[in-house]
């Protein structure tokens, strides 16, 4: 079955705020690249960012980029979006290749939601929101040469 | 440890409206009435009230607030020595009770209300976070097009229904069952017969969830008043105690669907395994004692959910225990939700599901389970704090 594919809400529809604990992952985004804060003592990732290791306490972070690919945990298909009412989302949970623990919340964009399934692997991409950020969404991903589905 | 040394000894209710129709009521009007009902079918004046125990931070939904100087300026209470919320938002619901029992065993205060008011004239609940200002926190969710707790609970169903073959069949009987409930309730808003056609003929909002498993949008306002078992004893009503109640929850849960962050079994479930454990632990009982179950039902799938977190089936059994008949409250084992709940009679933010262990307590109830001893209310499942309630017969 094919029908409409997903999309990312408009960009003017998004917004988002930071702070000191959050920022470096939206500077990283804005300029294309996907990141994650590891603990520098035990190595554990968190996601969101957050003050505190929740294993260790520690507050010590490394910013660690990632592949950009993930795998579908759960996902919703979403049929309208207050003041958009015909738009087709594909919001999903995600579990991110290289920072095991830690999950993302992203819109899957450029796929028939009834092609989406747990276990899906997808792969990162960015589009602008407001005021100069951008978002990463993903895409499905290319499978790899001769790989069987 | 069984409590029982406090008693829920007063309900009462306004009517229930459709999203936006308690307008040009206020919020303190409605509050009020309730009050004041309550404290009338306690048969205590209202002056006699000096606690507050609130949940959800003390909101009336989101954008008003209940505030205890506010009542007691209008109502004329004289003076209060307890005003508490839990926090966070609906979990709290049966918790609150709890809260209220705390302020009563430490001597803190001695009649102590309960309450929710809720008025959507200028919010919905349903897309809420569309419309909140983005923090921090929240722009790791709300970009992703999950706008509000339907939205964000339809990602939990999702993974249940993959990790256990749960069907939409489950979340039709749960709806079902509910309107069912609500057909001889004359407060109830929805009351006509729905059927397994309608359900899945209905539009699809946050797929796997269809409007039939959204609960109702309405306005109103419900208090209960609880004091200590011993004045208890002097009121009008019979006196319903509170066999145990517990609010909390895990780590693993968390903020839940605002995180996403649980464990793979966590995550398809309610959040509710560690209040089951404390509170049967403190009443000494198990699910098989429980006569009736009112659990909250924001969204169908989540009473599925709860029915597994509280063991009335095995984890990962609740579509096919639901799908039995098991919840009916004709025929079925546990009869659950047998006011309508939220799904059919009306979502005052969980409690309606007190009111409704009250009046099986008392054996009042419209639909009186024969018999009823024990009832399970919960509240959420949200963000911790979850919270449930074990209310006994009343003497």
């Amino acid at each position: 079955m094919t029908g409409a594919l997903a999309v990312a809400l408009p960009a003017d529809a998004v917004h988002i705020a930071v702070n000191p604990v959050t920022e470096p992952f939206w500077e990283a985004a804005r300029n294309g690249r996907l990141v994650a804060p590891r603990c520098s003592d035990c190595g554990t990732y968190r996601l969101p960012p957050t003050p505190f290791c929740p294993t260790c306490t520690s507050k010590r972070v490394t910013w660690e980029e990632l592949s950009g690919s993930a795998t579908v945990f759960s996902f919703a298909v979403v049929h309208g979006y207050p003041g958009i009412e015909d738009i087709l989302l594909v919001p999903a949970v995600l579990d991110v290749e290289g920072a095991p623990g830690a999950r993302l919340v992203s819109p899957l964009v450029d796929v028939d939601p009834a092609a989406v399934h747990i276990g899906m692997p997808v792969q990162v991409a960015f589009v602008p929101i407001a005021d100069g950020w951008q978002l990463p969404v993903f895409r499905p991903a290319d499978p790899p040469a001769g790989a069987s589905r | 440890m069984t409590t029982g040394d406090v008693a829920i000894v007063g309900i009462g209710a306004t009517d229930y409206y459709p999203r936006g129709e308690s307008y040009p009521r206020t919020i303190s009007e409605l509050a009020g009435e309730a009050i004041l009902a309550a404290c009338e079918e306690a048969g205590i004046p209202v002056t006699a009230i000096d606690g507050f125990a609130y949940y959800s931070g003390a909101s009336a939904g989101y954008g008003e607030t209940l505030d205890t100087a506010t009542f007691m300026e209008t109502l004329g209470i004289p003076e209060v020595t307890f005003s508490a919320a839990l926090t966070s938002g609906g979990g709290g619901s049966a918790g609150s009770i709890g809260l209220a029992r705390a302020a009563l065993v430490a001597g803190d205060a001695t009649y102590v209300v309960t309450l929710m008011a809720l008025q959507q004239k200028r919010q919905r609940l349903g897309s809420v976070f569309a419309a909140l200002a983005p923090d921090p926190i929240s722009s790791f969710l709300q970009p992703s097009g999950l706008y509000g707790p339907g939205q964000l609970m339809s990602v939990l169903t999702r993974r249940h229904m993959h990790d256990y073959g749960t069907r939409r069949e489950a979340f039709a009987e749960v709806a079902i069952s509910s309107r069912a409930n609500a057909a001889n309730r004359p407060k109830a808003i929805k009351r006509e017969a729905l059927t397994l056609d309608d359900y899945f003929a209905a539009r699809m909002i946050s797929e796997p969830l269809c409007l039939n498993d959204f609960c109702l949008e309405t306005d109103g306002a419900v208090a209960v008043i609880t004091t200590t078992a011993e004045r208890a004893r002097d009121l009008r009503q019979p006196a319903v105690p509170v066999v145990a109640a517990a609010h909390g929850g895990h780590r693993d849960w968390g903020r839940a669907f605002a995180w996403m962050g649980m464990p793979a079994e966590t995550f398809a479930s309610s959040g509710h395994a560690a209040i089951a454990a404390r509170l049967y632990g403190r009443a000494g009982i198990s699910a098989d004692d429980i006569d009736v179950a009112l659990l909250y039902d924001h969204f169908s799938p989540m009473v599925v959910m709860q029915l597994e977190d509280y063991g009335f089936c095995g984890k990962g059994e609740g579509g096919p225990f639901v799908e039995s008949g098991a919840i009916r409250y004709e025929g079925g084992s546990i009869p659950v939700n047998t006011h309508g709940g939220q799904l059919s009679e009306a979502y005052i933010v969980g409690m309606t599901h007190i009111l409704e262990g009250v009046e099986q307590m008392r054996g009042t109830a419209v639909n009186q389970v024969a018999g009823a001893e024990l009832a399970l209310v919960t509240g959420g499942p949200a963000s911790l704090p979850v919270s449930g309630l074990i209310l006994g017969a009343a003497a």
